[in-house]
């Protein structure tokens, strides 16, 4: 069977299966529509984190970028690994004892104020947006690559399919789907590397090989294949960074503080049954990213070495099927500059003929190392799990926003449940089209966007709730006072580098050498000195609202009158 | 607040801080700022700097979130804060 065939049955069969999940679990509450009734088992909300978790950029895009980045790229590997700390020790265990629905719901009772619950709901929908737009794109690539179908029809099957479980089944119906989606792109993604990891270093475990032999009996080290590879070509050697020291620092930082602040992932830790299991399924979830996020580096030394050894001073004439599959799509382009017939690789823009997009680092892969047709057929379906799964959990995200936090909480306390349901399902319907809108015209700024996302969510959401557990004494003019200073502040930086002034977006302009990218660390900090020093000049939080804060840090529900004044 | 409560909250504190002082030191420390320091050390293909920025820091994110529930479990039971 060719490629084709293997796809269409591999993806056929996988889509399927998600929408036999949703049938099987579908709602009729609010609760079991907002966070599965809170009886989700905390393996399984470990992996359905980590689908949600693991979009189409994590899946097609992160491996691509660490193989062009070198050294660089690790800002990604620990920033968006090691947020899952700071979730599971300083945010995860809290907001589940709180036990509500939302991060707004958390921002809007704790610091008692509904102008503090709508700003925390325009932030959750701002980033949620950014984000479910780049998803659906992801999905419209997979389909026009592997599946010859035009990325409008690509984009449409998958807001079907999204739709169908996301309305039917809420996040009880997204919860059990992901689990599903997280083992096909977990498969999808490591049996490539491991036949890729056994041919090139003779081991098949990609963590090890990475740091292995090449085999092929000369004993050099893979690392130092590539970077000598890559001095021959003019660059920079693979694991030596290019970007300053306190850029790295920055903007692994913002990725850290602002994976702990993302609405969609806090969210999932309001699904478990106790805290107990919102501490230990944040470690599970952490097991089941890292498995993908240890492997995405090696994945990136071995098709970065391959890349290079089978395309550069190749007569354009013998290049392989894969790379002319490939030129079709467009996001691999030569330019035959000197006319030579033959393919130059350099880090010299003059005398560099190829140019490829990182994106196709890892769905290329499986052809590039001439792997039977069926692993192609996987990854396909890999990636659309991974797209598929964290737009659905956005989805939610954004119909809890408007149809619980805005109508529900801020507008019409008196709605009847039936009612906020039907709304809330109305609202995944109208998001869905949005977000397919976005999918087939993708705006230009998405790539930018992202950095937004997450330095707004740092510079937000994770002082916000992290001062509201951890500091009693912090009120409602310091949360707000920060979160206001935080966001502009953020805001402010991103827009003016990335859309006002772009030509002056690089090092030299930067504050003290931040990016864009980065910046979100110091919104935090903004947000944390403004709402610090606000709060000591302003009048304590009431009685209860200190109490809530007690009765948070303290895992067991304690009877009235039981923590004793 | 009762004494109880105090006494738990605080030995939480010192948990958490000394977990978040290794999460620190192996990201940020082994993988930023002394990166160039411990690529001078070899294990295998791989320097040391760069495979803890790589590979290292996330097996040690993993440890560190195993340990504060391992410990947190236990404080919960120490205290009574457990749930039933």
């Amino acid at each position: 069977m060719g490629i084709q065939g293997w796809t269409f049955l591999i993806v056929g069969a996988t889509f399927a299966l998600y929408i036999g999940i949703a049938i099987y679990s579908r709602v009729a509450s609010t609760s079991d529509f907002y966070i599965a009734g809170s009886r989700v088992h905390p393996v399984a909300n470990g992996m359905a984190t980590a689908a949600d978790w693991m979009s189409a950029a994590s899946f097609i895009s992160m491996a691509g970028m660490v193989a062009f980045l070198g050294y660089d790229g690790s800002v990604y590997l620990m920033g968006w690994t090691g947020g899952y700390v700071l979730l599971a020790l300083l945010l995860a265990p809290y907001l589940r004892k709180f036990g509500k629905f939302t991060v707004p719901d958390f921002v809007g009772d704790r610091y008692y104020s509904d102008t503090a619950r709508v700003v925390a709901i325009l932030c959750a929908i701002f980033i949620s947006f950014t984000y479910v737009a780049g998803q659906m794109r992801g999905v419209g690539i997979v389909f026009s690559r592997f599946l010859d179908v035009p990325i409008t029809q690509g984009v449409i099957i998958g807001m079907v399919i999204v739709f169908f479980y996301a309305v039917l089944g809420g996040m009880k119906g997204i919860t059990y789907t992901q689990v599903a989606q997280y083992c096909v792109l977990i498969f999808a993604y490591l049996v490539p590397v491991i036949f890729v990891s056994l041919m090139m270093t003779g081991n098949p475990v990609p963590q090890l090989g990475f740091g292995g032999t090449v085999a092929d009996g000369s004993g050099e080290y893979l690392l130092d294949r590539l970077n000598g590879l890559m001095t021959d070509l003019g660059f920079d050697k693979y694991t030596d960074g290019t970007k300053p020291k306190i850029d790295i620092f920055f903007i692994t930082a913002a990725l850290m503080v602002g994976t702990a602040g993302l609405p969609h992932v806090i969210i999932r830790f309001f699904t478990v049954p106790k805290v107990r299991d919102a501490r230990i399924s944040a470690g599970y979830a952490l097991i089941f990213i890292v498995l993908l996020y240890s492997t995405a580096p090696a994945v990136a030394a071995f098709v970065k070495t391959n890349l290079i050894t089978t395309v550069n001073e190749v007569p354009y004439n013998d290049a392989p099927e894969w790379f002319h599959n490939w030129e079709a799509t467009g996001l691999l382009r030569f330019e035959d500059r000197n006319n030579d017939g033959i393919i130059q690789y350099h880090a010299n823009p003059e005398i560099n003929e190829l140019r490829i997009d990182p994106d196709i680092m890892v769905l290329a892969s499986p052809e590039i190392a001439q792997l039977p047709n069926w692993v192609v057929g996987l990854v396909a379906a890999g990636g659309l799990a991974a797209a598929l799964s964290t737009a659905a959990g956005l989805l939610l995200v954004l119909a809890t926003a408007i149809a619980h936090d805005l109508l529900k909480r801020t507008m019409m306390p008196a709605m009847k449940e039936k009612t906020e349901l039907g709304i809330a399902r109305i609202t995944v319907f109208f998001t869905v089209l949005i977000a397919g809108y976005f999918g087939v015209n993708p705006p230009g700024f998405v790539a930018q966007t992202v950095a937004f996302a997450f330095g707004l969510a740092a510079a937000s959401f994770f002082p916000a709730i992290l001062m509201g557990i951890f500091f009693k004494r912090m009120n409602k003019e310091g949360a707000i006072a920060g979160m206001a200073a935080g966001i502009i502040f953020t805001a402010s930086y991103i827009i003016y580098f990335t859309f006002i002034n772009p030509e002056m977006n690089h090092a030299g302009h930067w504050w003290f050498g931040i990016s864009p990218e980065g910046i979100g660390t110091v919104g935090m900090l903004i947000n944390f000195a403004a709402a610090l020093g606000v709060a000591k000049f302003t009048k304590k939080p009431p009685q209860h609202i200190q109490e809530l804060v007690e009765t948070i840090r303290i895992p067991r529900q304690m009877m009235k009158g039981e923590t004793g004044k | 607040m009762d004494e109880r409560a105090k006494a738990y909250w605080k030995r939480n504190l010192t948990l958490v801080a000394s977990l978040l002082t290794v999460w620190f030191i192996t990201s940020y420390g082994f993988g930023i700022l002394l990166v160039d320091q411990l690529n001078t050390i070899r294990i295998g293909g791989f320097q040391l700097g760069f495979w803890f920025a790589q590979q290292g820091s996330q097996y040690v994110f993993i440890i560190l979130i195993f340990i504060y529930v391992f410990k947190m479990n236990k404080l919960d039971k120490e205290f009574q804060f457990d749930e039933e």
